[in-house]
């Protein structure tokens, strides 16, 4: 799925994460996470599984985590690629 | 016994809220995606809602979404997010006739044959928010074999009715018409939010009054709210203790082959013994009133 325009998805509260995307040449992924240490190669890992599934393979995409689930880390992936993407062809069942 | 006491409601759109309430233990939980959820939340509000209906969070606890209306640019693409992740009930709201009803149920259905789920294993349950709705109870209540229950939602319904929250005066027509509506169709009732949560007295005096009624629970926006309603719908010991004597003389009359059942010299005919079984099977599935 193609990026074209920038959007933000999500909130800074508590057991949420705000996620920007904008386009770029390559799939690069700024994390920062308020559990890092115990947390952050599982939360990179997640948002770069949803992208995968997505096809977004070129996209800056910053995060900024302040405890969400794994569940939320995806809707909040999902929600700012449908947002940015030129068009958006992800079926639901693709989706989990 | 399916106990449908409380409804907590939740905003679709609150990611901690989503990840969090399943603690409280409500016996039912209401994703919200129409009126707690901005036009500009609505696709976020959707896709958290579809990943906490599949996240497993809300196991043991009924789980039941609050999709848009579906002449709305939003509820179709509800119905299909929730739908396909396994929601237990959707919930439709300002339910006006039977024929909205027709229309959720056929789409519910295309969606369950597309997506591969049972036929017939999502569940709807109907908001009623209108005079419109009020008066076309018992056609709404019995126009699908999908409906678990009706809501009256009172805040667009006292605005339809041109009054406002008061003491429950302006609710007397609707409540005992959605309840002997939900009756006749043998589905449950629930009744309508009490909005001031910091009046735990009020909110108490609300839910006695729709106990009596006959109400099967409520919805609630305060998850304060649960545990006060679970107690104010329990048995007392005494209630209990009485239900198991009457219980007993019946299968003691039943045993000796006599055709009247006597409890303490007085005599206790069929309905009774049946409310103590309902009573005893309260007390099995939520205890005793503390």
């Amino acid at each position: 799925m193609k990026i074209v325009r920038e959007a933000l998805a999500g909130t800074l509260e508590s057991s949420d994460l705000m996620v920007r995307i904008a386009p770029h040449p390559d799939l690069e992924i700024v994390l920062q996470s308020e559990v890092m240490r115990q947390f952050g190669a599982q939360i990179e890992a997640v948002a770069r599984d949803t992208l995968d599934k997505l096809g977004v393979t070129a996209a800056l995409v910053v995060i900024e985590d302040k405890g969400a689930l794994d569940c939320v880390i995806r809707a909040r992936l999902q929600t700012v690629v449908q947002r940015a993407a030129e068009e958006w062809t992800a079926e639901w069942s693709a989706l989990s | 016994m399916k106990l449908r006491r409380s409804m907590l409601f939740m905003p679709g759109s609150n990611a901690a809220m989503l990840s969090t309430a399943f603690v409280f233990k409500p016996d039912s939980v209401m994703f919200d995606l129409e009126d707690a959820v901005s036009l500009r939340e609505k696709d976020a509000a959707r896709m958290l809602t579809f990943h906490a209906l599949r996240s497993g969070l809300y196991d043991g606890i009924e789980t039941v979404v609050r999709i848009n209306p579906l002449s709305s640019p939003f509820g179709m693409a509800d119905l299909e997010a929730v739908v396909r992740a396994g929601v237990e009930v959707v919930r439709l709201p300002k339910t006006d006739s039977a024929d909205d009803v027709h229309r959720l149920e056929t789409e519910v259905e295309r969606i369950e044959r597309a997506c591969g789920r049972a036929v017939g294993s999502t569940r709807l349950m109907a908001a009623i928010e209108s005079a419109s709705g009020v008066i076309n109870a018992v056609s709404i209540a019995s126009a699908s074999k999908r409906l678990i229950g009706i809501a009256l939602a009172a805040f667009d319904y006292v605005m339809d009715m041109q009054t406002e929250r008061g003491d429950g005066t302006e609710l007397y027509y609707a409540r005992c018409a959605v309840l002997h509506a939900a009756r006749c169709a043998r589905i449950d009732a629930f009744d309508v939010v009490f909005p001031d949560v910091n009046d735990d007295a009020g909110f108490l005096k609300e839910v006695d009054l729709i106990r009596r009624l006959g109400f099967n629970g409520k919805s609630l926006i305060n998850p304060r709210q649960i545990e006060l309603l679970h107690n104010a719908y329990a048995p007392t010991v005494e209630e209990v203790d009485y239900a198991r004597r009457v219980v007993a003389a019946a299968e003691q009359a039943e045993t000796q082959g006599l055709g009247v059942i006597a409890l303490n010299g007085k005599m206790i005919d069929a309905p009774i013994v049946e409310h103590a079984r309902v009573v005893l099977r309260r007390a099995a599935a939520g205890g005793t009133r503390k």
